[in-house]
């Protein structure tokens, strides 16, 4: 097995690029022609991955498991997508950017990497304008930005709280141009099985035909996985429902390391848990963050008073009022990053003080946003001494016209109307900043085989700063891919196409094929789901925002038994051949059930605090994540091994040139 | 789509010779003494200056068209879902006369041919006592004609009916053929719907009052 | 609260299918319309019985997978919201509610409740897009103002999410809601407009090579519409096609 050679280009970080593209090799485009790239996942990365390579001219085949690739869950990403462009004139810089996001994922995060970012995010808004993506504009014509989480500088591009949305469809017309162009083949309602090596190499996958239930096999001169995160190991996350590990797990399974795990990113807004049959949790983007104030009331009996309904948000009086990240953190206020957001709302409810049902809640309060909206509002209509009511109504306008599908979304989930009242909200499971280890080139150790997007581990440390993602997958896909692969392909213009007969593809079908009988055939008593929410309940109370080493290592114990208790007991109805949905939640919550352990084993592994990963044990005394930079300043990758739990470590030592490694503050 | 931009522009077209049909026969409204002269004469004009033939050829040409186009259009769309829903509730979205204009429609054609075969095949195939204007020309007595078919009972119902399925086409189509072309302004489009009602309460109302007046009034 | 599900079953493409009824039980108001579907396929898993096959995935309205016609209506009763955005509390205890699949010739049913539209899908790939390179050579987000008002408006055209649910409400089953907003979106910003004319010809034309029906300006579209597009842009898309039906020179 290759060790891990992250094969960073040499120089200063700010040539690292540059040279890098001057020195990798090319592929002629009459060879491209001879070349076949496959793309699993078509959310941002994977989209814009299939357009760019179809566009250079290599043949693409794409997967998505959705009925369309606009389906990804990309599209859900709401608040925006940061670049550093320094239109607002507030100091920006790719540096700035570059050195947020290292400070952001809490110095665990490759710097050539997490520089590349912030060097190519400015040509993604001019490559989405282009392609008519609808970003938000002022009166003048020009693009509007605004405020994100663990910044101080205003970069952060967006459509209203439908960023994702815009952005993917951008990508996914590119991909569509390239479908009718016949440069792309994409399969809808296909599921990726399996990958296939070929001497050491990855040269196709198995899939399945979610319609008709068959086997394919797919030949390709390199494989590209942009098949997102693991985020529903939770079961309840912000992530689709059908999300999940499978694509990725599958790689690793093939000998692809799979790197820091245990970086989790558990959001703070999220809109908190009503009840026993939640399937899902919905998101309030982080952009709400920059006029809403987050606080819960200073007296318990108020508390109770509120989950009583004897008494609402508004008639706590300003006094009894605690805004406890403005009370903690004076600097960033209510922007703090999210780790440090989530883990503070945690604190307040296991201090007593939730505000709903579950005690797990803490107010959204848009009252005094609405109030100085409505001030400016009759200063620019020359409004003279306005009625209370008319500034709320006018404040209301601006709020509306700022998060207005925001707003609508909370209040047809929770029946409350959060222009009058404020709103509830609570951390929930959201990104995964582990996947697959990659190298510089964002190919994984195993040859040709390559991951962009969350699906890869590389640019956001232990915590990503929000509007990071999307910057992220369209960067991969649409700037960085497209050149390191052809460093790789350039060696396969003789290879000819992929013999799909091959051993390597008939043993690989066949252990799919087994797999798939073996859960139809298992007769259990016992539904997908209930395994998937027994491990969503023990990877949340145990693996969740705060660990301890007991947590973890009975973790550990209470996966291997549900994942035995799910081979011996679990029931999937229908057929193997036809469409059944339940079929592909069964594969899906297999890997779930490997991957889980081995998370829990990294989180163990990692006896310090950073970003993400919060160890109860390594906290400062005012409860800050406390790092151990000398121990543990490594990307952690993991070998794979049937007991998750015992896979074997290596580890990819990160050194910094260009930042000191500090503790961060946002005090 | 071709069809549909057809059926907007022939449909605007009959639009606008409803108006002159309108005008025409408000004349009927007159004193029988009066309107007997005026009609008449209006009725020469009518059958002997060259353009109005040109226009009532391409009005029968516009009603033969709009009425094969929709019928051509409804059988494509009904394609469009051939097994229907157990359960609809299309009340809840949409106006029922939008939804039935092929059978209003069909109801106005039924009554053109009627209309059509009562005055046109009427005029042509008997003799018809001839009217001597004011400035002596001998003319057929067309006004008589209309006169003594309004004094019947059941075809004043008749006429006075079928205005219904008419305004009731025109209150939907006035409006829906100026989206079909495209000719949609936020400024303006309350000012064209407003106007679509309002054209099709006049136009139906318009007809119908003057069978009502020579039954009653004359 | 208790319900009467009344659901079309169809086991696959070539089934003739049928409605049948199934009996609910525990319904709490908080819950979406698809977690009451998840407790009935719960109940199903556990008789022993297939569940009843539907689309779904980021149950947060803006995927656009979910597509249920319920109670007569494209997503179910209430304005503005998808399926998986309606919830238990717009239902009372007793009630009987119909779901059947979209309806539309261009929308085979593949099994239940889960259509094929991958019609909408060939429709984009027709010129649903801007013929930019990804290359990145581009020139800068700025240089371009756009007027602040079409900007809004191409927003507002581009928040369609494809469910269908237009076709589905449609009398005629026809598509023209959602063509128009792509077409709308692309002509409004001065990016799409060298290909407007070619656009417009072309994803028409594929939309009635799909056997979508004729728009009749019934309005049923952008009422059912879960992100409530404007009939604007209908008429927007028919000037278009007019304009380049009468200029194209070949």
């Amino acid at each position: 097995m290759a060790s891990l050679k992250s094969v960073t280009p040499k120089g200063a970080l700010k040539d690292q690029w540059t040279n890098h593209k001057n020195d990798i090799n090319l592929v002629n485009p009459a060879n491209k022609r001879l070349i076949d790239v496959i793309v699993i996942g078509t959310g941002l990365a994977g989209s814009s991955a299939a357009a760019s390579l179809a566009e250079m001219g290599y043949n693409v085949k794409a997967f998505c498991f959705q009925d369309s690739p606009r389906r990804a869950h990309s599209i859900a990403a709401q608040g925006g997508i940061n670049a550093a462009k320094n239109y607002q004139n507030d100091g920006d810089s790719t540096f700035r950017l570059f050195y947020d996001t290292i400070k952001g994922g809490d110095y665990r995060s490759r710097e050539s990497n997490t520089y590349r970012l912030a060097e190519v995010s400015a040509n993604i808004i001019d490559q989405c304008v282009a392609q008519g993506v609808p970003f938000a504009r002022d009166y003048g014509g020009l693009l509007d930005n605004r405020s994100f989480g663990g910044v101080l500088v205003s970069r952060t591009f967006y459509a209203k709280g439908q960023t994702g949305q815009q952005l993917l469809l951008g990508a996914y017309s590119a991909l569509s141009r390239q479908i009718a162009k016949g440069k792309v083949t994409m399969y809808n309602r296909h599921e990726m099985m399996d990958v296939v090596t070929v001497e050491g190499k990855a040269r196709g996958i198995i899939a399945r035909n979610l319609i008709t239930g068959k086997l394919e096999r797919h030949g390709a001169h390199a494989v590209v996985l942009c098949s997102g995160g693991y985020g529903n190991v939770f079961f309840l996350s912000t992530n689709a429902m059908g999300s999940n590990v499978s694509a990725a797990w599958k790689a690793h399974r093939r000998g692809a390391y799979f790197a820091n795990p245990c970086y989790t990113q558990i959001h703070p807004t999220c809109i908190p848990v009503s009840g026993e049959h939640q399937s899902k949790l919905t998101l309030m983007s982080e952009s709400l963050r920059n006029d809403g104030r987050i606080w819960v009331p200073k007296k318990k009996e108020d508390c109770q008073a509120i989950i009583n309904k004897t008494k609402k948000a508004e008639d706590i009086s300003e006094e009894d009022r605690d805004y406890y990240l403005e009370r903690r953190y004076p600097s960033f206020g209510n922007l703090v990053p999210r780790d440090v957001a989530s883990r503070a709302a945690k604190e307040r409810c296991d201090a007593g003080f939730g505000v709903n049902s579950t005690g797990n809640a803490v107010f959204l309060d848009f009252a005094s946003a609405i109030e100085r909206y409505g001030n400016l509002e009759a200063n620019v209509k020359n409004i003279k001494n306005p009625s209370p009511q008319q500034i709320k109504d006018m404040g209301r306008e601006v709020v509306k016209s700022k998060y207005g599908n925001l707003f609508d979304m909370y209040k047809q989930i929770t029946d409350d109307d959060p222009y009058f009242t404020a709103m509830k909200i609570y951390p929930a499971v959201h990104y995964t900043m582990g996947g697959l280890w990659v190298d510089y080139n964002l190919m994984t150790n195993v040859e040709g085989l390559y991951a962009c997007g969350e699906a890869n581990f590389s640019d956001h440390g232990a915590n990503r700063l929000g509007a990071s993602a999307l910057m992220q997958g369209l960067a991969d896909g649409y700037f960085v891919l497209p050149y390191t692969i052809g460093d790789y392909l350039s060696k396969d213009i003789r290879t000819g196409a992929i013999d799909t007969t091959s051993e390597a593809f008939s043993q690989a079908e066949q252990s799919v094929k087994e797999r798939i009988e073996k859960l139809i055939n298992n007769n259990g008593t016992k539904s997908v789901d209930h395994f998937h929410k027994r491990l969503g309940k023990v990877m949340w109370d145990k693996v969740g925002m705060a660990r301890n080493e007991k947590g973890l290592k009975e973790a550990i114990a209470e996966i291997t038994e549900i994942r035995e208790d799910f081979w011996a007991n679990v029931k999937v109805p229908g057929e193997v051949n036809g469409f059944n949905p339940e079929l592909d939640k069964a594969g899906r919550v297999a890997d779930f059930l490997e991957l889980g352990e081995l998370f829990a084993k990294d989180a163990l592994d990692r006896k310090e605090s950073c970003g993400g990963h919060f160890r109860e044990e390594y906290q400062t005394k005012e409860g800050e994540a406390l790092r151990d930079d000398k121990n543990y300043a490594y990307v952690a990758a993991w070998q794979y091994n049937e007991v998750p739990s015992k896979a074997k470590l290596h580890k990819e030592e990160l050194t910094f040139k260009e930042v000191e490694l500090k503790t961060r503050s946002y005090k | 789509m071709a069809k549909k931009y057809w059926m907007a522009a022939s449909g605007l077209f009959l639009c606008i010779f409803l108006v002159g049909h309108l005008a025409g026969n408000l004349q009927l409204l007159l004193p029988p003494n009066e309107a007997k002269d005026a009609f008449n004469a209006y009725a020469l004009f009518m059958t002997t200056f060259p353009a109005v033939k040109i226009l009532s050829y391409l009005t029968y040409a516009s009603i033969l068209f709009h009425a094969i186009d929709g019928i051509m259009l409804t059988v494509k769309n009904n394609a469009a879902r051939k097994e229907k829903y157990a359960y609809n509730k299309p009340s809840a979205n949409s106006v029922w006369t939008s939804r039935y204009m092929g059978v209003l429609g069909t109801a106005i054609l039924v009554f053109l041919v009627i209309h059509l075969w009562a005055f046109w095949a009427g005029m042509h195939s008997r003799e018809i006592p001839t009217y001597t204007l004011a400035d002596g020309t001998v003319v057929k007595d067309l006004y008589s004609e209309v006169y003594n078919a309004f004094k019947q009972l059941w075809y004043v119902i008749l006429y006075v009916v079928c205005m219904l399925p008419l305004g009731l086409h025109l209150s939907h189509g006035f409006t829906s053929a100026f989206q079909s072309l495209g000719l949609n302004h936020s400024k303006y489009n309350s000012i064209i719907s407003f106007a679509g009602i309002a054209f099709s309460i006049l136009i139906s109302i318009g007809f119908a009052i003057i069978p009502l007046t020579i039954y009653f009034k004359y | 609260m208790k319900l009467t599900l009344k659901i079309w079953r169809q086991k696959g493409p070539e089934d003739k299918g049928a409605i049948q009824t199934y009996p609910v039980d525990g319904i709490d108001g908080d819950m979406s319309f698809l977690e009451m579907m998840d407790v009935l396929n719960e109940q199903l898993i556990e008789k022993g019985e297939e569940p009843v096959a539907f689309d779904h995935d980021c149950r947060e309205g803006i995927c656009g997978m979910c597509s249920m016609y319920i109670n007569g209506r494209a997503h179910g009763p209430k304005r503005g919201v998808t399926t998986c955005q309606l919830h238990m509390r717009s239902f009372k205890d007793g009630d009987t509610i119909y779901i059947e699949p979209w309806r539309s010739t261009a929308f085979p049913v593949i099994k239940d409740l889960v259509v094929d539209r991958s019609a909408f899908d060939r429709i984009i790939q027709s010129g649903g897009f801007v013929s930019v390179n990804t290359s990145g050579n581009t020139i800068d987000a700025n240089a371009t103002p756009i007027e602040k008002e079409n900007a809004d408006k191409a927003f507002d055209a581009a928040t369609c999410i494809g469910c269908g649910a237009c076709v589905a409400s449609c009398k005629n089953a026809s598509a023209m809601l959602f063509v128009s907003a792509k077409v709308s979106q692309l002509a409004l910003l001065p990016q799409g407009d060298p290909e407007r004319k070619s656009r417009a010809l072309n994803m028409v034309n594929q939309m009635d090579e799909e056997g979508f029906g004729n728009c009749t300006n019934t309005g049923a579209c952008a009422v059912e519409c879960p992100k409530e597009i404007s009939l604007e842009n209908i008429a927007r898309m028919n000037r278009e096609f007019l304009k380049a039906s009468i200029s194209k020179e070949s």
